[in-house]
Order: structure tokens, then sequence, then C-alpha cells
């Protein structure tokens, strides 16, 4: 998506936008600058640094396109960035189908202004072969769903409410990430002293629970690529299938496996 | 240079004489001939051309692209004193006193050019692209501006544009039933990735089978093609490292290349002298300030061009990598399946070992009818990719449906379904192409590129002749992917035929007869049947650039 950026553009990213971003960022050839996670203050100053030296080289500004990227809900803390505060308007939304459509891809949207520019310079689409119709069909189906029954999301809401206070509480292990976010983080509340440590500490606990019948998995980042890495953490993820029995059960395992590993 | 009193063949590496790629020349005055031996390099003939374009044809490319750029400019004009209404989107009100969105020359092609014939993109259809596919007929009434659709079907197009090597694009037969089946039971998302929660037990049967049909220790495989140059090169190679890529590499590839951090240089296309004196001189100088040696050298190199048809000078480029210790990165994105007498690629074609390629890269959606692709490799490169990849820690894996289209195809290649239907797609596939090949350059077109590539590009040109061939081939049933600007240089547009193992030869007599037919209508027979030969550019000092990010 970024290649119609040169090198005289200016993006301003939050610092935990995930991986995919950074590297279309980096792809992009442009000036990268970073602002504190849903910090609007932050984003604020480096936006009022910018008019002082635009002031200063007024043709230089003329020609310097600017972008704010920032990312609906963050992979990598579950919470939501201040969209009403950031801007009215949103010129490009970039969606994944692959979580909630359960189907392989991605797509843009938008004005046709800026859409139609994509289909002649958008490398991921010009020189990369199509979806495979199943997958398409598939992600149809899905959003057929979605239009057709906009119950599920109240659904899913009090479900992720419902786990999200369900593991508050639990010792040696905090939840990250909004009571409304369907995928939360659990950091160790208090690091062993290296991230290897941590790692293999919180292993256990998913270990302990695969083996009682409910999957967790680690988040798994390449640790010297990422700008900013984020702690180790496990994943919990709550889809609307699951029941509250189920939730319930997640939610007592985990905390047994903690009591028992992490004390 | 001495002329030569008989023929003589030349090694690689020493081309020092008068014999360039050691290609064999007759006394003067006879036929020159292409065949290239090389030492015993070459175990079969290498017949390779791109025939020069005429002088008046460039000259009338030009032309045409003048008065092109002349009306562009007289039409945006008169949009913008309103004399011509402004059909092309906007930015909105709230927005105009930005930096502007688009440069203005991007747009000028997009607005001016491209729009003009824009109805030979983008046509869409609406069946599997096998042998033959339907397309849903769409009109314009303002110049290609908006489409509609007329609701009618055109049915039954010779499809000449789908890479379809093998013709595993079938909507019937065990490839779709294995897939179907898998479907109902793994469902199509995976809703993971590889290291996390999204490793199934197919992954690990696709890519134990990959391995075993390349011949390697060990496979893996990603859900993109396209993701699996530009996620694992930089993976393999950083800063400190330099990267010798080949002119004509694809995007997937070049970015590949940037986001590595590593230096990049850049060899004339195929040419063996080019990449031979890149790497002396890197081992000679080492890194531009420092003087340090390189901490790896890769070789970026693909199977078949699609663009150009033709088909990399392994041989050579193996005993170069061999020589001066680096490393071999081989994309066969569309040369696996369609090349070598049991479809293992360009390795196979030249009767090499696979062995001697570190990476060996290619995808899925060629030759085997999905969608994907995969590196094969030594297992220590492979168990590293599985932990370091870009594409194993965040991209979602391949869908189990897809998974088994493969698994299913390269068993049909192999033999291992117990029929021999995947051998007689090879052999049917690489007849097609020398038939092909043979009738058009018989007709009098220019064709580039090697003798036994399946993809057959045939040169256009001029502006105009573009979208008027896109257009005719179609009024006449047959299915064609016109190329032009920027994909390829402005005055070598081309029409690409991509020739499968399900044409019969019914088919391929129906395509020719129209292709002929056209051909005569546009004038488009340019050949002056004189055979130039390989690769005779002269070796000069600006072999190189040298870009670093």
């Amino acid at each position: 998506m970024f290649n119609k950026l040169s090198r005289v553009c200016y993006i301003y990213s939050d610092e935990a936008a995930c991986f995919a971003i950074q590297k279309g960022l980096q792809a992009s050839r442009s000036n990268i600058k970073l602002f504190k996670h849903n910090d609007m203050a932050d984003l604020e100053r480096l936006l009022k640094e910018q008019e002082t030296e635009d002031q200063k080289n007024p043709r230089k500004a003329r020609v310097t396109r600017r972008f704010i990227v920032v990312e609906g809900l963050y992979m990598n803390t579950g919470d939501i960035c201040p969209l009403p505060e950031l801007i009215d308007d949103i010129d490009l939304i970039s969606a994944n189908m692959e979580n909630s459509l359960a189907s392989i891809g991605g797509f843009c949207c938008g004005r046709s202004f800026i859409i139609d520019h994509q289909r002649l310079s958008g490398q991921g689409y010009c020189f990369s072969a199509s979806l495979p119709p199943l997958l398409a069909a598939a992600a149809i189906e899905a959003l057929n769903i979605m239009e057709d029954n906009p119950d599920i999301f109240q659904t899913l809401r009090t479900k992720c409410e419902r786990i999200h206070k369900a593991l508050q509480g639990i010792s040696g292990l905090k939840v990250v990430g909004e009571s409304f976010s369907p995928a939360l983080h659990l950091q160790l509340e208090e690091s062993c002293g290296s991230r290897e440590n941590d790692v293999k500490l919180l292993k256990r606990v998913v270990d302990y629970c695969m083996n009682s019948g409910i999957a967790l998995t680690q988040a798994r980042y390449l640790e010297k690529e990422e700008k900013c890495l984020p702690p180790p953490s496990i994943r919990v993820v709550i889809t609307v299938e699951q029941t509250e029995q189920e939730l319930d059960k997640a939610a007592s395992l985990l905390k047994e496996a903690a009591q028992s590993l992490l004390n | 240079m001495e002329r030569p009193e008989r023929p003589r063949a030349n090694g690689c590496g020493g081309a020092h004489g008068a014999l360039r790629n050691g290609f064999v020349r007759g006394p003067p005055g006879t036929q020159i001939n292409h065949i290239v031996h090389n030492g015993g390099l070459y175990k079969r003939p290498f017949n390779e051309a791109f025939e020069e374009t005429p002088m008046l044809v460039a000259v009338l490319t030009y032309v045409g692209y003048g008065v092109l750029t002349l009306f562009g400019y007289l039409r945006d004009f008169m949009r913008q004193w309103k004399i011509e209404k402004c059909q092309n989107a906007t930015e909105r009100e709230e927005q105009k006193d930005f930096v502007p969105l688009y440069q203005d020359f991007e747009n000028f092609y997009n607005r001016n050019l491209y729009m003009r014939i824009r109805d030979s993109w983008n046509r869409p259809i609406c069946s599997v692209p096998g042998a033959k596919v339907d397309m849903m007929e769409r009109v314009s009434h303002d110049y290609n501006w908006t489409f509609t659709y007329t609701g009618r079907v055109i049915k039954d197009i010779i499809n000449m544009g789908s890479y379809n090597y093998l013709g595993f694009a079938q909507k019937t037969g065990p490839c779709q039933e294995a897939a179907a089946k898998v479907l109902s039971q793994y469902g199509a998302g995976v809703c993971s990735t590889r290291q996390e929660m999204g490793n199934l037990d197919k992954h690990e049967e696709l890519e134990k089978l990959v391995a075993r049909f390349l011949g390697v220790e060990s496979a893996m495989a990603y859900g993109m093609g396209f993701a699996t140059n530009s996620m694992n090169i930089p993976a393999l190679v950083g800063k400190g490292c330099l990267i010798l890529s080949d002119e004509l590499n694809h995007a997937s590839l070049v970015l590949g290349a940037r986001l590595s951090g590593a230096t990049i240089r850049i060899f004339k296309h195929n040419n063996m002298q080019s990449l031979e004196k890149l790497l002396k001189d890197a081992i000679v100088h080492g890194q531009p300030r420092t003087r340090r040696p390189w901490k790896k050298i890769l070789i970026l190199v693909e199977g078949i061009y699609s663009m150009e048809g033709s088909i990399v000078r392994l041989p050579e480029v193996i005993a170069l990598k061999k020589k001066y210790k680096s490393y071999l990165y081989l994309d066969e994105a569309h040369s696996i399946g369609a090349l070598g007498p049991s479809g293992r690629g360009v390795v196979e074609y030249f009767g090499l070992s696979p062995e001697d390629v570190d990476v060996m890269m290619g995808t899925f959606t060629k030759s085997f009818g999905a969608a994907g692709g995969y590196i094969g490799g030594k297992k220590e490169l492979i168990d590293y990719l599985r932990t370091y990849s870009h594409s194993a820690a965040y991209a979602t894996s391949m869908s189990p449906p897809v998974v088994e289209q493969i698994i299913t195809s390269v068993k049909c290649i192999m033999g291992e379904d117990g029929t021999t239907v995947g051998r007689a797609r090879v052999q049917q596939l690489a007849e097609n192409t020398r038939y092909f090949r043979r009738r058009l350059k018989e007709m009098g077109f220019i064709i580039y590129g090697n003798e036994d590539s399946p993809v057959v590009p045939l040169m256009l040109y001029m502006p105009a002749k573009i979208g008027a061939f896109g257009r005719e081939m179609l009024k006449r049933n047959i299915g064609v992917v016109v190329v032009g600007f920027p994909a390829t240089p402005i005055i070598e547009s081309r029409a690409r035929f991509c020739l499968s193992a399900a044409h019969t030869k019914e088919m391929l007599d129906t395509a020719l007869k129209e292709i002929n037919e056209v051909g005569d209508l546009l004038q488009l027979k340019y050949s002056r049947r004189r055979l130039v030969p390989l690769l005779d550019r002269p070796f000069d000092e600006t072999t190189y650039e040298e870009t670093e990010d």
C-alpha cells in the first residue's frame, strides 16, 4: 500500500504498531516518526515540531506529504486508538480477513481517489497472484453472516467482558487489553529477570493448560526485528462460539496453573 | 578481436577471446548458430534469442508516444479550463489545500494513456482458468472511465494468459475432490501463524512432500509467493552483506533485497561476464568504505523470467558461485513444474544437482493450480527460517484446502498417485511450447526468449497496437495478456502467451490461425528473420549500480 509514497514523506505511526505495519513503513522509504502508544499529546508535539520546520522551509513543505498510521485494535497491546481525538475522517482503512472472517488475505477500502491508485501501483496487488476463489467465497459468506446477524457482536462483547473480569485477580499474571477486546495478553506481574526465563515460565503455564483441555499460545515475535518489543505474554483469544461454561473453565484452569507454577 | 578459423567452444569465466559465452560461430557467410556448448557445462543446446527492434518500428513507437503525450497535455488543459468534464476521482474539498497525494506525472500516464486501453486489463472471468475460460462481457459508454456489465457471459475463450502450465486449474478431478474433503474437515481459514497455533499436520505433510519432490533435505511453505521472497530474504542477509541481483528480477525479489538492508548491485540480464566482474570486484575491494570482506554474497536469479521468456544460465551461475564462494538464491516461480523431463524445474532441465543451489524458492501458483510459495534447501537453513522468517512469526499459515490441492498435484506430477498423468502433462507442455514457438517464428513475429520456455512474449512495440491486439483477439474468442509500460521498457510492449499442458493441438492451431490474421491486420510481423547472435553486447564499465538503503 505504501508504494505511492516517496522520500519526501513523513509518516507518524504509533510505536506499538504491529510488525506488518513496521515493514510496510520501512518499504515505503519515507521518514518515520513514532509517537508514544496512544499518546495524543506526543503526536501533537511531533506535528507542531514539523510545523515549525515547515515554516523555515516553505518550498519543501509544499511537496512533503504527511500520513498518520494507527491500528484500530492493537494486536500487541489489546487496546484501541482514540479515534475521535485523532481525526474527523479516515482516508484509507486496511483490514485483515484472516481473523474475524476466517479466510486468507486482506482488503483496503476508502475513497476511489485513493484506492484506484493502488490498482496500478500497489505491489502486492499488481505483482502477486490473486486470491483463490474458494477463499474469496468464504470471506463473502462470512460478511453476509455478519450482516444478517448483527447481534453476534453484542454476544461477543459480553463474552469478552466476562472473561476479562474472570481473569482479573490471578496472582502472578496481569491482564493487558481493553475489556471488550477479544484478544488479550496475560503478562507476568513480576519478571524473573531475563526474557528467556519469562518465556520458559509462561510455557509451563501454557503446557499445563494444554494438558487439561484448554489450548493457549504464547505471543511470538521476532525479537531482533521489532522496533518496540512487547514483554512476553500468553495470547488469550475469545470466540463467539465458546459457551459460558467453557469460558469459566478456562479462567479457573488459568488460576490453578498460575497458583501452582508461579508462586 | 581475432576471427576464428574454425568453430571453437569456450569455457565460462575466461571469456577473453573472440567468443563470448562460448557460442559457436561458423565460417564467415554462413548462418550464425546459437548453440552454446561452453566446454561441457551445458549438456543440451541453449537456444535463446532477443531480436533487435527494427529502427523504423522504434522511431514510429516514439512518435506514437509523442502524439499521445501531446494529446494528453491538450486534454488536461481542457479539463483544467472546464471545457471537458473531469471524470477521474479527485481530492475532497477540505483536503484541497493539503499537499497533493500523487505526483502529476504518474497520474498523467494513468489518465491519458492507460485509460484509453484500460479495457484490456482487469477483465473479470467467471469460470476456472483452464484451457478455456468464460468472461463477463463489459462495455464502457464513457471511453473506459467506467464499465458496466451487459449481463452476457462470453463462453469458451481459449485462455492463453493464465499461468496454468500443467493444466491443474480444473474444477473436477482428483485434486478438486481431495481439496473439497479437506475443506469440510478443516475449514477455510487457519486464524493463526505457524509459530503460534497455526501449524497443521497438513503443513508438515506438504513440506516433506515438497522436499522430496525437489530433492532437497527440507522445505518450508508459505501462504503467499510474493511474501515468500520479500519476507525471507531479509531473514537470510542483512547489513554488511552483498546482493547481486539480475536486472530483470521480479518486484518481490527487489523488495526483499531492499528490506534486508544489504548492499545491492545489479548485473545485466543473464550476462555472465557482468556477474563475474561484480563478483571479482566484491572479493577484491570488499565493502565500500571499510574495505572489510563482505559477510555474505548472495546471487538472486530466477528460473524463467516471465517478461522475457528467458531461462537463467544456471550451469554458468553455479560455476561462478563455486569459484567465488557465494550463495545462490534461485526463484523458480515459473520454472518449477514447467521445465525438466519430470517437472522438477530448471535444475533438472540442465541436469544439475539440487545441492548446488543454496536456496531453492518457488511458488505453487503457476504449475500447481494453488497459491503460496516454498523455500527448499539444507535442513539447517530451513530450521533457521522456521524460527527467524518474518512469515513464520507473523503471517497466517496456508489454508488447508489449498494445501491439499498442492499435495495432490505434486503427487500426480511425481507419479505417486498411480497414474502417468503427471508425466504426460509435462511432456505435453514441452511439445506445445516447441510447436507454438516454431509456428509463430515461421509466421514472422518477433518472439523473445528461450526455445523451451512456456512463456512466449510476442513483441508489439507501438502503444496503439497494445490495445488493438487485446481487443482483436478477444473478438476472435482468444484471451491474451498484453503488457506495456511500466512493466516493460517503454518501447518494448508485448503480448505474452502462457502455454499449458491443457491446450490441445486443435486449440493451439485455432489460436495460431487467429494470431496470424491479427498479425496481418495490425502489421505485427516485424521479424527480419536474421538470427542475431546471443548476448553480443560489448562489455563495458557501466556494469553495475550500487544502491544502499
